[in-house]
């Protein structure tokens, strides 16, 4: 992959970026989104999530399986806040 | 591997990491912070990233200001090749009633004479300041320009680097088990991945302070309560302010990424450590925060999360000494307010640990005074 492929999305990350923050010492897909926001954006890791395990895999030679994935939050899909505070009203009625 | 240690931090978060540095800094050698998983991963990194100085005590007041003002040259002073996004846009607070207005004014009146120059607004010079903000349950307001935003993980990291090149060693995904006292003082911390020999601890735990003391048989009055918050996509500047109400029960940022970041307490949660985000959040958050600014109706919520508040009676922290217990340190029980107050605890433990006259006195913020019943409570706590 080119150095300049973006890899998050939502942040504007790139496979560089990725693998720099990885020789810096974090290894793990939770410490990467606290320095880079990998994951942290409207897609919530569904596009990075994958490229970055295989990445830290190829980098820390830990086979992929055995890597922690980052922890999924709700909500699953992104929803207004209007929606939600709409949604108890209907059901008061 | 067993190691021997000048000093043992436990909790590698933002009060862990600046104690550390400080101590570094003051040329302490062979300093280990022990942090369970990753720097800034548990209380520092779920809090609401807010720092205020608009505090109801003298204590809060002045450590807070000693720890904004610290902020504000921190990437300079740190050397950090990041960034810890620092932004004043101020703190606007709410009042819900004429007690709480009576309450602003006193804690006005304390926090000016202390040097912070906050004021009293009325609802117009609040509209002013927040364009969208419906007034209709509040009589008052305050506000404070210096207050702000501070990204927990970048500010801990920075932190936590300046103290590794001074020397700190961080043991990360190293989980503190048993602290062995003999004879009243400390003899070495047991962790998953060996022990370590040192006649000093500090206790920088956080959300699992209380349990890190048991281990060395003290017991403190503290609990962790779960605290929510959620985080909307990022969108174009509509607050430039934090706008918060304590009898509201919320506070709601917009950080310089682009997102809304919400949260609220609750008082009725279990004291069991849970840190899962919950539904019943969602919806409470959802229609305080649509009635209290409008058109944040269609800002699209992506994330929630939860964190643990380290709780004492007073709503203050616990620093000090153990004195049943030799060369062990408190650092614990902020309350909510750990992130905002961590420039000047990681000062203050430092001075204390060397035997130095600490920069603010903060002996009333002693282990004992609650046995002795000498407390003053803050009252300005979400």
């Amino acid at each position: 992959m080119e150095d300049k492929t973006i890899v998050c999305r939502c942040s504007d990350i790139t496979i560089e970026d990725i693998r720099e923050a990885i020789k810096n010492g974090y290894e793990t897909f939770e410490e990467l989104k606290r320095v880079l926001r990998t994951g942290m954006g409207p897609c919530q890791g569904r596009t990075c999530m994958p490229i970055i395990l295989r990445e830290i895999s190829i980098m820390t030679g830990v086979p992929i399986e055995q890597l922690t994935p980052g922890r999924n939050r709700p909500p699953v899909n992104a929803i207004s806040l209007g929606a939600i505070a709409d949604q108890e009203e209907e059901a008061d009625e | 591997m067993n190691k021997t240690a000048e000093i043992v931090i436990i909790g590698g978060g933002i009060s862990g990491a600046a104690i550390a540095y400080n101590l570094a800094k003051k040329g302490m050698k062979n300093i280990i912070v022990v942090e369970k998983k990753f720097i800034a991963s548990g209380a520092t990194g779920s809090c609401g990233a807010g720092i205020r100085q608009q505090w109801g005590t003298e204590m809060n007041c002045k450590i807070a200001k000693m720890s904004c003002e610290f902020f504000e040259t921190a990437n300079e002073v740190l050397e950090y090749d990041g960034d810890i996004e620092f932004k004043q846009g101020g703190y606007l607070l709410l009042a819900s009633s004429e007690k709480e207005k009576e309450q602003f004014k006193r804690n006005i009146k304390l926090q000016n004479s202390l040097g912070i120059h906050s004021k009293e607004l009325t609802l117009d010079e609040a509209k002013e300041i927040v364009p969208i903000l419906n007034t209709d349950d509040y009589v008052s307001a305050a506000y404070y320009e210096k207050d702000g935003h501070l990204n927990p993980f970048h500010t801990t990291l920075a932190f936590s680097t300046a103290a590794e090149r001074l020397g700190v060693e961080f043991m990360k995904y190293t989980e503190v088990t048993d602290i062995i006292v003999e004879g009243g003082k400390i003899k070495s911390v047991v962790t998953d991945n060996g022990i370590i020999e040192t006649n000093k601890v500090v206790n920088a735990a956080g959300g699992d302070s209380q349990y890190v003391a048991k281990m060395a048989g003290v017991d403190i009055p503290v609990y962790s309560e779960r605290h929510q918050i959620l985080v909307t996509e990022p969108v174009d500047p509509i607050l430039s302010t934090m706008v918060m109400s304590f009898t509201g029960n919320f506070y709601c940022q917009q950080v310089p990424h682009g997102g809304i970041v919400m949260g609220r307490g609750d008082a009725g949660e279990p004291r069991d450590g849970n840190i899962n985000s919950g539904w019943h959040f969602l919806d409470e958050m959802a229609k305080t925060i649509t009635n209290l600014l409008p058109p944040l109706k269609k800002a699209m919520v992506i994330r929630q999360w939860a964190g643990l508040y380290n709780l004492t009676p007073d709503r203050q922290p616990i620093l000090g000494p153990v004195y049943e217990v030799e060369g062990l340190y408190l650092a614990v029980g902020f309350s909510g307010h750990g992130f905002m107050f961590g420039p000047a605890t990681g000062v203050l433990m430092a001075e204390m640990i060397m035997g130095e006259k600490t920069s603010i006195d903060i002996s009333a913020l002693n282990l004992y005074r609650f046995a002795k019943g000498e407390l003053v409570f803050e009252p300005s706590v979400v």
